[in-house]
């Protein structure tokens, strides 16, 4: 009999891990179907206008494919995702580079490449615009000069909330808002100083190495009408590609079957946008009459799929000379493309991050997510938090230079603790400890050691050497109402060998679904880990546990997995007398006997919210998340004064999670998430050409290689929270929230140069230095103590 | 056409294809080794990466005739009859396999620089590896599992 206690906490093999290191196991590309075509994209080659004409050049045999235009579609030509303004194609009318016209589809894939190039469409070009602030201008003369010229997101429109060119606004207020706005007066007022920053950060791809890709299937009525289709592919959330092909097709959601397979990587970049790609596949497999694979190659996957939102955070705090907050006003807005898709939710995210762990008396958040000619962006590990994070954690060091006093007392002054209540007005019940956690962090990293040696090296080094940190917390699961919205079901059968499998709709792509469910279903029926069985995603067979986003998959799913198992426990001990504290072989034998008598055994587990949870969506206030993991980590820099190249030459990465179930996956996760955020801090950089991603190749799109990342270290702390099995809470996006401020505050340290917008590459560096006066970054032209650029008003006692 | 004699984790095989058809396509259609596996069609992201003539390529940049008359060796081709390799094990183990998709890729890295250096330092496993590129992990968990595996060939070769 397995010891308790014994599985959840260990590191049992990756369930499905023999089959990827053999190299057998099969994604999206490895599989083909009978009689299966392939399918490509005409995409636009404008931002904005109007298709004037499509042409198709006699050099190629077009009988012999087949072509899907927006006239073709069935249902509504529309991706939803939590709006209804996404085409499926352009009808007339593009809003963005690569935005998907035509589908064309043939029995060989090397038809295609040269059938691409033969498509030809003139445009009437109209004005676009593909930064915040063009976007904001362009309101801007529409409300001075009535030149609606740049108003790509129409007003009025029935379910569009922002105003024009604006998806999404939000207000957010520590209290009573009118009670706020005369305390944040007041707090101005008597201010020792005011601190003004802004921060800002770019988009970023999540490069999963496997591109996405689908294979699609339509069945007839024998009257010749579509009966239902079928999709299976690389994606994470099975449910959401069954409602975008309810639309699209006018099909009932069972006649639209969705099939997760192995999944190469996917942080986001796979939540909303196989919507799109499973779409066009089964309107191709529609009208061809055959299963139709769409596999994107790199360059299309980069240029034509979803990036991590573009940001702007400005902050103006009050705060005394001590350095405790007395008030403060964020905005922080997001570039959201062309199309709303998901940008409301994570603009939600980053408003509620947006205040850090911090206590503040008195603060008013509001923000935007404006619309450009960029592809959409969407969804992205962090999904908001790392943006508005990374302004309140380089802000909370502008504070810390301004006021002379250390990074380390400003946040030691101002950190939530257990019993306080978060800027959304949510008590901290659970035990929070910050200012343990700071203490841990910097002891890992030699913090104060390095900051003194530093001090001294780099007066003599063209080499500047520097410490920095981030603290900051990240809410699990969905915002506010959410998760009581998506009402998520798990299902644990019984099979006929007696032994349990899961039913979900929660996918594996790395981060280790399979495995710790396995290890949760196991623990609470005393079962080895190896007789749990997973059914494969397939949305006609297992129930909707929601999507698998929003680092929920743990705590929440988690929970629901081992209220099922108690559940099965419960039936198996009352009908069939398990008896307590049962083996394996008597859990099997009352599991047949059961089945025996009754047919089959199914436990079931449906999300309850817990009691206390409230959420208010119109004040935005409440409990904003069932548990929030904390974190401090620690970064240490080098910056080459001769080459401006920054590196991160070590991470200490402390996290307090609840529970640590598998502790290998686990500081993967983690070990992973930094890696992304430094590539987000000093490598990343979308480069944007009239609204086209210009760098959409892994040759000048630079993600970090294993000879470019440091030693990053890995420290847990748990405390259980009681919204998790077993205690845990959600680690998922966690890491990618604090690399990118603890790099740019380390880089401060060594350089004495404030840098506020990522990602930062050597050449923003040389000419920031430049434009300094600094032509050859002389030592002591880069005093540490020095802060050139804090906008300081010092307000009159 | 062209015909292309390749010896294939030891197998002789012959394929009538294109002259400039990618090895790589050559092996997942053509062969139907799949284990090998396409990121970026540019040689960066080594995914596709196989061993020939013992030395590390990216099969996506060999056309076909190039590889005439030379010995592959493919994921399909380091495990014995369902045993796994001990670099399999050890990435199995140490978590340095997540999504899975590089892992082809990384595992014939390691063999190519464990054939290269049995002792590895870190500057040579970062530098070995550099060729391939893993999203998951931040690469720690793959270090891990190359230093084991070294540890763990270096007893068999001892015994």
């Amino acid at each position: 009999m397995p010891q308790r206690n014994a599985i959840l906490g260990a590191s049992p093999i990756r369930k499905e891990g023999r089959a990827k290191v053999l190299g057998a196991a099969q994604y999206t590309d490895d599989l083909a179907l009978p009689d299966m075509w392939h399918g490509a994209t005409v995409r636009s080659t404008v931002a904005r206008g109007y298709i004037r004409n499509i042409t198709f050049a006699h050099e190629v045999n077009w009988d012999e494919f087949c072509i899907v235009r927006a006239s073709d579609i069935p249902g509504k030509n529309v991706i939803v995702h939590l709006m209804q303004d996404h085409p499926c194609l352009a009808n007339g009318y593009v809003n963005h580079p690569d935005e998907p016209i035509l589908l064309i589809a043939h029995p060989e894939k090397a038809a295609l490449l040269r059938a691409l190039k033969n498509i030809h469409i003139d445009y009437d070009e109209l004005p676009g615009v593909f930064t915040i602030e063009e976007s904001e201008a362009a309101v801007k003369a529409l409300v001075e000069k009535n030149d609606d010229s740049r108003i790509i997101w129409p007003t009025p429109k029935a379910d569009y909330e922002g105003g024009p060119n604006c998806f999404k606004t939000y207000e957010m207020y520590s209290g009573d808002a009118e009670k706020t706005e005369t305390g944040l007066e007041a707090a101005f007022e008597t201010a020792d100083f005011i601190v003004e920053g802004e921060y800002a950060t770019g988009a970023q791809e999540q490069l999963y190495i496997e591109n996405n890709g689908v294979i699609a299937e339509c069945f007839y009525t024998q009257q010749g009408e579509v009966e239902s289709v079928c999709v299976r592919g690389s994606m994470q959330c099975p449910f959401y590609l069954v409602h975008a092909l309810t639309l699209v097709f006018g099909l009932p959601d069972d006649k639209c079957r969705v099939i997760q397979v192995e999944t190469g990587g996917a942080f986001g970049g796979k939540e909303d946008f196989p919507s799109v790609i499973g779409s066009h596949a089964a309107l191709l497999a529609m009208k061809s009459k055959h299963p139709v694979k769409i596999i994107y190659d790199r360059a299309e996957d980069m240029a034509g799929t979803t990036k991590r939102h573009p940001s702007r955070t400005r902050h103006r705090t009050a705060v005394r000379k001590d350095g405790t907050l007395l008030g403060g006003t964020i905005e922080v807005t997001l570039d959201g493309g062309a199309y709303a898709t998901l940008s409301s939710t994570v603009l939600s995210r980053a408003t509620i991050h947006a205040s850090g762990p911090y206590k503040w008396p008195h603060l008013r958040v509001r923000s935007k997510a404006m619309a450009t000619n960029l592809p959409p962006h969407g969804a992205f590990r962090g999904f908001g938090a790392p943006q508005s994070l990374f302004g309140v954690e380089r802000h909370m060091d502008r504070i810390a230079h301004t006021l002379g006093l250390t990074p380390e007392e400003v946040r030691r002054k101002n950190f939530l603790g257990t019993g306080d209540t978060t800027a959304t007005g949510q008590p901290l019940v659970d035990k929070v400890d910050m200012q343990h956690m700071l203490t841990r962090a910097l002891n890992e990293a030699g913090y104060h050691e390095k900051v003194a040696r530093f001090a001294e090296e780099n007066k003599h080094s063209l080499i500047k050497r520097g410490v920095g940190f981030a603290a900051f917390m990240h809410g699990t699961g969905f915002t506010g109402s959410g998760e009581r919205r998506l009402n998520s079901l798990v299902y644990l059968d019984v099979l006929e060998d007696g032994l349990p499998q899961i039913l979900v709709s929660s996918t594996e792509f790395g981060q280790g679904t399979n495995t710790i469910l396995s290890q949760v279903a196991a623990q609470t029926l005393n079962l080895p880990y190896e007789d749990i069985r997973l059914a494969q995603p397939d949305t006609s067979v297992v129930p909707n546990s929601g999507p698998t986003v929003a680092s929920r998959t743990a705590m929440i799913v988690g929970k629901l997995v081992e209220r099922a198992s108690l559940q099965m426990l419960e039936t198996l001990r009352l009908q069939v007398h398990l008896p307590a504290d049962h083996t394996r072989e008597e859990f099997i034998a009352a599991a047949k006997a059961y089945r025996a008598q009754y047919g089959t055994l199914r436990a079931s587990a449906r999300y309850e919210p817990p009691a206390p949870i409230f959420w208010d969506d119109e004040k935005y206030r409440g409990d904003a998340y069932p548990g929030y993991a904390w974190a401090v980590y620690v970064a240490e820099v080098a910056v080459d004064m001769r080459t401006y190249m920054a590196t991160c030459t070590r991470f200490d990465a402390l996290q307090e999670v609840g529970k640590v179930m598998h502790p290998v996956l686990a500081k993967g996760q983690v070990e992973g998430g930094v890696a992304q955020g430094i590539g987000y801090a000093l490598y990343e950089k979308c480069v944007w050409k009239d609204g086209h991603l210009a760098n959409n190749q892994m040759t000048n799109y630079i993600m970090p290689t294993s000879a470019d990342l440091p030693p990053i270290h890995v420290h847990f702390e748990e405390v259980p929270s009681i919204h998790g099995p077993m205690g845990a809470k959600g680690i998922g996006e966690l890491p990618m929230d604090g690399p990118a401020p603890a790099i740019m505050n380390a880089i401060e340290n060594a350089t004495g140069i404030s840098f506020c917008t990522i990602p930062l590459l050597p050449e923003d560096i040389f000419e920031r230095v430049q434009s300094l006066g600094h032509p050859h970054g002389g030592t002591e032209d880069l005093d540490p103590s020095v802060d050139r650029d804090t906008r300081v008003e010092e307000v009159s006692a | 056409m062209s015909l292309v004699h390749l010896t294939i984790n030891g197998e002789n095989k012959s394929v009538e294809v294109p002259p400039m058809k990618r090895l790589l396509d050559v092996l997942r259609e053509d062969l139907h080794l799949t284990g090998t596996k396409e990121g970026c069609g540019e040689g960066e992201c080594g995914a596709c990466a196989v061993l020939l003539n013992g030395e590390l390529v990216n099969s996506c940049l060999i056309p076909a005739l190039q590889a005439n008359g030379t010995s592959l060796c493919t994921i399909e081709g380091v495990s014995t009859e369902g045993h796994l390799h001990p670099i399999q094990q050890c990435f199995l183990e140490k978590g340095g396999a997540q999504c899975g998709i590089c892992t082809p890729g990384m595992i014939l890295a390691t063999q190519h620089l464990l054939n290269k250096y049995p002792n590895p330092t870190m500057e040579q496993i970062q530098e070995g590896l550099a060729g391939n590129l893993c999203r998951c992990t931040g690469y720690m968990r793959i270090f891990e599992s190359v230093q084991e595996a070294a540890k763990l060939q270096n007893a068999g070769a001892g015994a």
